[in-house]
């Protein structure tokens, strides 16, 4: 019999108020009899509509069976066949608007807590299975991958799946991308990133830190020195965007880049490392996208009363509506309708204020969200020793410059064909932020899938 | 793991290593930088790089220990291995075209500005190579200068090497007097730039600036290295390290470079006594 519950079962997690002040996990995971409870309210439908939302395809109906049967490990197999960041995917992909916001049990209640399952899953065969997998035999082609984050290492594991030999080449001392240089410690813990990527060595796929395709070895390179049959590119978001007021240089404003490579990567919240980063006492970030919610709640962690200033309200929040909940209940002060119009410096060139405007919506632009206006004479300050801009990136234009016949949108992002990948030059691929701009980490996922399979087939019949 | 092949003490707080860097030294022309980390939680730093033997594959730098990371790099000696070392980064020095160019260098600075002086010179251009330096202890590269440059001039703050003043008084000497430059390059000290760079506005002179600034990733991701220049942000590791010296805002450029002074004294004492205890 089904499980009827009209609701998911909750998810634990830390409380608030002690989580504010570490970077553990927040959610601390399912308990087994939790996730088979949760299992059963699946009632594997005949459509099986939440696996068109998955953009990777994962079997969500087979693997979830095998947890009602608490058969965790072949739960696991089954994700794994189509996922090749099981962890990664069940505490970071936006499931709302994916595989749950399709399930048949969110009509009437809430849908299956598909993405706790999944991290359940993962979580259950990293900690209990001993088991590598298997390094499929060579067929003796090789491919390189440029850039380590979620579009490069899927479209790396799917091609080593299918015996190519494949090389990944990573611009930082480090491999995961913006997994392990963006997304904090309390929403992905680093050693679950370094545990997706060991499984990837283990199916003989290479990791090149260090280098930087487009400055220490071009594309052409690649394909013509190296030896490489094909290329796919996934080198990932660019340059941060700013706003354009004065002030943006004053000492203490971050881009949230910056500030979250400084924690992230470099571990500067740690005693012990050499990097070092401001401890703001009263910090405002700019934006309202889940990056924004990762930098305020960074801040929060280093001991700072923060606010978010967005100049829409609360409904077009951009950020996943988890990650809004979580940063409200740890204690961030949202200031909607609020737009930012100059941030003012002390004697010593450090930021001291930000001078603000409030702002009400009017029509619709292009995006199709109600256009923020300016409220006359509505001016006000902010006291800050401390801003952190997260307004989205620009492309990287490394690769671009140094890639003769790949074209380019007019913004900067790599033209490539939606399906496979494709762009203007024979053998290249590429996929996720390079490509859309920023966007989702699952996204970036299925774009590299599609891209491997694509190559597979562009090698297969050369 | 890069290894290091040679190390030398330029001057008491100077020191040169040549690093085992194939991949780098193929690509590395004057201008361009390198991001090394000294070990496992270590800071990225950029260095610029001072010299590079495509043949041997390997990349010269040259430091000077201001810091708990340069500090740590210099306890490093030959054989031993650099954590990370990648690059090159940066666009290079436009030398094309240029017949004759001043070059103005100040203290260790005067590594950096070595590459493209030597590059100039042995491209056939006429180049006079102003080096300036505290005192004569702290002078580096003095007959690498010497060779590669058409005309040489020694300054000094004191007077111990070569003659005393500043290297915007032998500039000024040297255009006053009739030399045309088609571009001045200054590399040194924020301030020296600065001045060097409003000395030459006067003339019309066109002048490149090589700017230094605090960076993580150096590829064009994190946004810590901006400068304003002409009025638009600009980042040093994508779009220079290089720019008009008549367009770049260097008040605001040396308030960022002390951004983390308070941090970096502390964390140099650290390491100076970790090393001491060491002993």
């Amino acid at each position: 019999m089904p499980n009827m519950a009209p609701k998911k079962n909750p998810m634990p997690s830390q409380a608030a108020d002690v989580r504010n002040h570490n970077f553990q996990e927040v959610a601390l995971g399912y308990t087994a009899e939790m996730a088979i409870d949760e299992a059963k309210r699946c009632l594997n439908c005949k459509n099986h509509p939440c696996v068109s939302g998955c953009p990777v395809r994962v079997a969500i109906p087979a693997f979830i069976r095998e947890m009602a049967e608490g058969n965790f490990e072949t739960a696991y197999q089954v994700i794994a066949r189509s996922s090749s960041l099981p962890a990664v995917c069940g505490r970071v992909c936006p499931q709302e608007t994916q595989c749950e916001s399709k399930c048949v049990r969110g009509i009437k209640g809430e849908p299956v807590g598909i993405g706790r399952l999944e991290r359940f899953a993962a979580d259950w065969h990293n900690a209990n299975s001993t088991q590598k997998p298997q390094k499929p035999a060579s067929n003796g082609h090789r491919v390189a991958v440029i850039g380590s984050g979620p579009s490069g290492l899927t479209c790396a594991g799917d091609l080593a799946k299918m015996g190519y030999q494949v090389t990944v080449f990573e611009a930082l001392h480090l491999a995961g991308g913006v997994l392990v240089y963006g997304i904090p410690e309390f929403r992905l813990p680093k050693s679950i990133v370094q545990k997706e990527i060991n499984t990837l060595r283990d199916l003989g796929v290479q990791i090149e830190t260090n280098v930087v395709i487009g400055k220490t070895i071009t594309i052409d390179e690649l394909q013509q020195e190296y030896g490489f049959e094909a290329v796919f590119i996934g080198s990932g978001a660019g340059l941060p965007k700013f706003m354009s007021i004065p002030g943006e240089n004053l000492k203490g404003v971050y881009s949230a880049n910056e500030f979250l490579t400084r924690i992230n990567l470099m571990k500067a919240y740690q005693p012990g490392s050499d990097t070092p980063i401001q401890h703001g006492k009263r910090v405002a970030v700019v934006g309202g996208g889940n990056v924004a919610m990762d930098a305020a709640r960074c801040a929060k962690r280093l001991g700072a009363d923060v606010t978010i200033v967005y100049r829409r309200t609360e409904a077009e929040l951009p950020a996943r509506r988890e990650e809004v909940e979580h940063a409200m209940e740890e204690g961030i002060v949202f200031k909607f309708l609020t737009n930012p119009l100059e941030i003012l410096g002390n004697e010593q060139g450090w930021v001291s204020a930000v001078r603000c405007q409030e702002m009400e919506l009017g029509e619709p632009d292009a995006s199709g969200r109600r256009r923020p206006v300016p409220k006359e004479g509505s001016e006000f300050t902010l006291d800050l020793d401390c801003v952190i801009m997260a307004l989205g990136t620009s492309p990287n234009p490394l690769i671009k410059s140094t890639t003769e016949g790949l074209e380019t949108q007019k913004w900067g992002g790599i033209i490539a064909d939606e399906n496979t990948g494709l762009t203007s030059r024979p053998g290249v691929y590429a996929g996720g932020d390079a490509v859309t701009g920023a966007a989702t980490v699952i996204l970036a996922m299925g774009a590299g899938k599609n891209a491997a399979a694509a190559i597979d087939e562009y090698l297969k019949s050369k | 793991m890069n290894k290091i092949l040679v190390k030398k003490c330029l001057n008491p707080t100077v020191t040169l290593m040549v690093v085992d860097a194939p991949l780098v030294a193929r690509k590395a022309e004057p201008g361009q930088f390198i991001i090394l980390r000294v070990d496992e939680n270590g800071e990225r730093i950029p260095l610029t790089v001072a010299d590079y033997d495509r043949e041997k594959g390997s990349v010269t730098i040259i430091f000077q220990v201001v810091g708990a990371t340069t500090e740590k790099l210099n306890h490093l000696n030959e054989g031993d291995f650099i954590h990370d070392f990648v690059g090159p980064l940066g666009r290079a020095t436009h030398t094309e075209g240029l017949k004759k160019v001043a070059v103005v260098g100040g203290g260790v600075g005067c590594a950096i500005a070595y590459p493209v002086t030597k590059k100039l010179f042995e491209q056939g251009a006429q180049v006079h190579a102003i080096a300036g330096f505290r005192n004569k202890d702290l002078v580096i590269l003095e007959d690498e200068f010497a060779s590669h440059s058409t005309k040489f001039i020694r300054m000094s703050d004191d007077g111990s090497w070569g003659e005393k003043g500043l290297v915007t008084d032998a500039l000024k000497k040297l255009i006053e007097s009739g030399e045309q430059y088609d571009e001045v390059i200054t590399i040194g000290p924020l301030i020296m730039m600065k001045f060097v760079c409003r000395l030459t506005k006067e003339y019309g002179v066109k002048t490149i600036a090589s700017m230094n600034p605090i960076m993580i990733d150096g590829t064009g991701m994190c946004g810590g290295c901006r400068l304003t220049v002409g009025g638009k942000t600009k980042f040093a590791c994508v779009d220079g390290p290089e720019f008009d010296g008549h367009e770049i805002d260097f008040d605001e450029a040396m308030a960022r470079g002390r951004t983390y002074q308070d941090f970096e004294r502390h964390a140099f004492e650290e390491a100076c006594n970790l090393f001491k205890e060491a002993k």
